[in-house]
């Protein structure tokens, strides 16, 4: 076969190709969208993380703002130390809230933060103090149970 | 009469021997990675081994792919439809397209489609004798044959999975969006966020190319080392592609193994 036309149809695989992949990376992937150049890291301890993962999102607002980069367990106080990657362009206030919720009924576990009023910033490295645990389903319905139950002796009486 | 010893002798043989082709090949790779600056230098030997495997498995991967994430969007849909969350259908299509499928099923089909061709291709030069014949004319039939068409599968194979799982995707889109009715903006916003780029395309993208060094290699092996028969190309070829399928589908579990550790 000709060469000029070999080159023509290996141009236009390669063409192909490298569009496949970025219709993959930007369509498809995050790339356009959740790429974060900069990030700070912040620590918070809860009592029980629940289902939270690695790599699970960090919200505010609805917004997310950071990842989760590792999630460990501190055998002094018995507690989960969650590390958090949190975007370079958003800071916190120091009294920022971080609690775990659901992404509906069956839906992956993410840690929100409620900013508060204070005027100091979190600095990389600084641990959020106020922190809320995860809604364990079974405990709910035990506590709700009991109550329940506590109800309906009352009711005898 | 089965004769113990004849028997102990057997097995030995086939172990030795079987060790000594593992020996073999692994040479055989280094020689080809050796005698590679041929098909850079004469970059039109590469091009026209990419345009064989590349080029012409277009429409196989296509099409392909295409039916792929046809069936996924059926399929995931059905089930996640028991669940209330059809909305998931986008990540699950591109997932597992970008995670698996596409690497894994662009290889096998590229093993079957262009890796059969290229070894028929090189152990018909061996049975007659094409290649003895430049080695007598001081062309080395490593830089001048098998480099460029091992070169040609691992440049060609990353770009077919990418349009393999590319194709899917909006297979899955065609499905879930078009003919079902799942809503345009949930399907790919939810896509977009569970589908990384780094860990989950990046490392597809990994494999393939993996994939194309491994098919490859074993593609030209088999053909520089069959026997120069009719009979013995056509056992090449079919060694080719069994082989590649076990390499394919084996080095997927060790490198999804690695690379996918359960953390998300």
């Amino acid at each position: 076969m000709n060469r000029k036309i070999l080159d023509l149809w290996v141009g236009f695989f390669v063409l192909l190709g490298i569009a496949a992949l970025l219709f993959l990376a930007l369509k498809v992937g995050n790339l356009s969208s959740a790429h974060m150049a900069e990030t700070y890291v912040l620590e918070a301890k809860f009592d029980n993380i629940g289902g939270l993962k690695v790599r699970g999102p960090v919200k505010s607002a609805g917004v997310v703002v950071g990842r989760i980069a590792e999630i460990k367990f501190d055998p002094a106080s018995y507690e989960a130390v969650v590390t958090m990657n949190i975007d370079g362009r958003y800071q916190f206030p120091k009294d920022t809230f971080a609690s775990i919720f659901t992404a509906g009924l069956l839906g992956e576990q993410y840690i929100g933060f409620d900013a508060g009023g204070e005027e100091k910033m979190l600095k990389a490295g600084d641990r959020i103090m106020k922190t809320q645990s995860a809604v364990v389903l079974e405990k709910l319905i035990s506590q709700f149970l009991f109550s329940k139950a506590a109800d309906g002796q009352q009711d005898k009486k | 009469m089965l004769n113990p010893v004849n028997w102990a002798q057997k097995i030995g043989h086939a172990t030795v021997e079987r060790i000594w082709r593992l020996g073999f090949a692994a040479r055989f790779f280094f020689a080809v990675l050796m005698y590679s600056g041929t098909s850079f230098r004469r970059l039109h030997l590469t091009i026209r081994e990419i345009f064989f495997s590349g080029v012409l498995s277009l429409l196989i991967i296509l099409v392909s792919g295409l039916f792929v994430g046809l069936v996924l969007g059926l399929q995931g849909y059905e089930t996640l439809q028991r669940y209330g969350s059809t909305e998931a259908l986008g990540t699950l299509v591109a997932l597992s397209l970008t995670r698996e499928l596409g690497p894994v099923l662009a290889a096998l089909l590229f093993a079957s489609r262009a890796g059969s061709s290229v070894t028929a291709e090189i152990g018909l030069m061996k049975a007659t004798e094409q290649l003895k014949a430049m080695d007598m004319m001081a062309v080395n039939p490593i830089a001048r044959v098998v480099a460029p068409r091992f070169w040609g599968g691992v440049i060609a194979m990353p770009f077919l999975a990418a349009m393999f799982s590319a194709m899917g995707v909006f297979g899955g889109w065609l499905i879930g969006v078009v003919f079902i009715g799942v809503d345009d903006g949930a399907f790919w916003s939810q896509m977009q966020a569970s589908v990384d780029f780094r860990y989950d395309i990046w490392n597809g993208v990994i494999k393939s190319l993996v994939f194309g060094v491994a098919v490859s290699l074993i593609a030209v092996f088999e053909g520089y080392d069959s026997a120069p028969t009719a009979e013995g190309v056509s056992r090449a070829i079919t060694r080719t592609v069994v082989t590649s399928a076990l390499a394919i589908l084996a080095l997927d579990f060790v490198l999804t193994s690695f690379m996918f550790r359960g953390t998300s």
